[in-house]
């Protein structure tokens, strides 16, 4: 059938089995869906059991992230006909525990996300008649670029050092934090970087890259942490040869 | 981080180990571990250069004896595939260079393109002052 694709869903029911099985379902492929569609209509018309997090539709929720043929992908934003004839294989994200058939536990991200404010810290904050605190597009684009990320962790999935090492703080929460540390309005840049300046922060990674490959924003997570580095190996030198001046 | 614990406990959620050959899984994943792998070879080549230094510094005879050495196949075989590996590890650091290096003139950004430009053209420089120093000289 040219015009209906064959999606292998993952499945894994926590009181029925130990390991996950696959459903293969017949769905239809029109050339403006998306694979979230294909699991719409699924869930709508064929096993309403299935169980997956969506919320947007439009790549800024950052729910629907699984894994599509082996790769993380927004599933709102990956069309069924680039994948035709199929058929397509959609798992959980990988690297997280899997809670329910396509859900994971995002707990630990969460906490991760905390640990870094990404907010805008300041030392004192000035009272509201003394007006905004200003920035110039200039500055703006300093940090736009990381500001663009939606919490999807597709990053997290695609990196095998959070998969090897779990403590590692991953590369979605150092990309915020460095969106905050570029940010002229933020002084909690040495908050931070007690956080990250350690194994389990900027230098457990290794620069494999997929990051900022499988990212659907564009935000360059590798990117982020490599000028980290040098900013984290600069302060630590600083430490080092002038203690109290530093 | 130490003091919060990695996940929350749950008896029936899945946890999977990641396969011990999870860098032969992606071909991105391989050449990854081919680039940091390649470190071994810069050491390596570091090592033999030392030993070319003390040679020169004993003299004709040991520098003599060294070159001997280094014609035997194994000892080639090794600096052909280093050599190989060095190249990769330089071209692959110049290629990461921009992205952790960023560099501002007044206001404006310098673009990536153009820093990684400038690893590459003080290789070239490098290499030419060597070849002049090796070669024509």
């Amino acid at each position: 059938m040219r015009d209906h694709i064959t999606l292998q869903v993952a499945r894994y029911l926590p009181e029925k089995q130990s390991e996950p099985t696959f459903d293969e379902h017949e769905v239809p492929c029109p050339k403006d869906w998306v694979v979230l569609d294909g699991l719409n209509y699924i869930k709508d018309r064929i096993d309403g059991t299935l169980s997956y997090r969506w919320s947007c539709r439009m790549g800024i929720c950052g729910s629907c992230g699984m894994t599509v043929n082996g790769e993380p992908k927004l599933t709102c934003a990956t069309f069924l006909s680039d994948y035709a004839p199929g058929p397509l294989r959609i798992e959980p994200l990988r690297n997280f525990p899997i809670i329910r058939d396509l859900i994971v536990d995002i707990g630990d991200f969460m906490r991760k996300l905390v640990a870094v404010k990404p907010f805008i810290v300041r030392r004192y904050e000035k009272p509201i008649s003394d007006g905004e605190y200003l920035q110039t597009p200039d500055e703006l684009d300093e940090y736009k670029q990381f500001s663009m990320c939606i919490n999807c962790m597709l990053c997290y999935a695609a990196c095998p050092i959070y998969g090897l090492d779990p403590k590692f703080i991953g590369p979605a929460a150092i990309a915020l934090a460095q969106r905050y540390n570029l940010d002229n309005r933020d002084e909690g840049a040495s908050q931070r970087m007690d956080v990250l300046n350690e194994h389990a922060g900027i230098w457990g990674c290794t620069f494999v890259g997929e990051c900022t490959k499988v990212c659907p924003k564009h935000v360059d997570p590798a990117g982020a942490i490599q000028r980290y580095k040098l900013t984290g190996a600069i302060e630590s030198m600083k430490a080092f040869f002038m203690p109290r001046g530093a | 981080m130490a003091e919060v614990p990695v996940y929350n406990y749950h008896p029936r959620w899945l946890r999977r180990r990641v396969s011990t050959y999870w860098w032969l899984e992606k071909r991105s994943y391989f050449a990854f571990v081919l680039r940091e792998g390649s470190c071994l070879f810069v050491a390596w080549f570091v090592f033999y250069l030392l030993l070319l230094v003390r040679a020169v510094l004993q003299g004709e005879a040991a520098y003599q004896e060294l070159l001997a050495w280094s014609a035997r196949p194994w000892i080639l075989l090794l600096n052909i595939v280093s050599f190989l590996f060095l190249i990769l590890h330089a071209v692959t650091f110049f290629d990461a260079a921009p992205r952790a290096l960023v560099v501002h003139v007044g206001k404006k950004r310098v673009p990536e393109r153009l820093i990684g430009l400038s690893h590459y053209a003080a290789w070239l420089v490098a290499s030419a002052v060597i070849f002049w120093l090796v070669l024509v000289r």
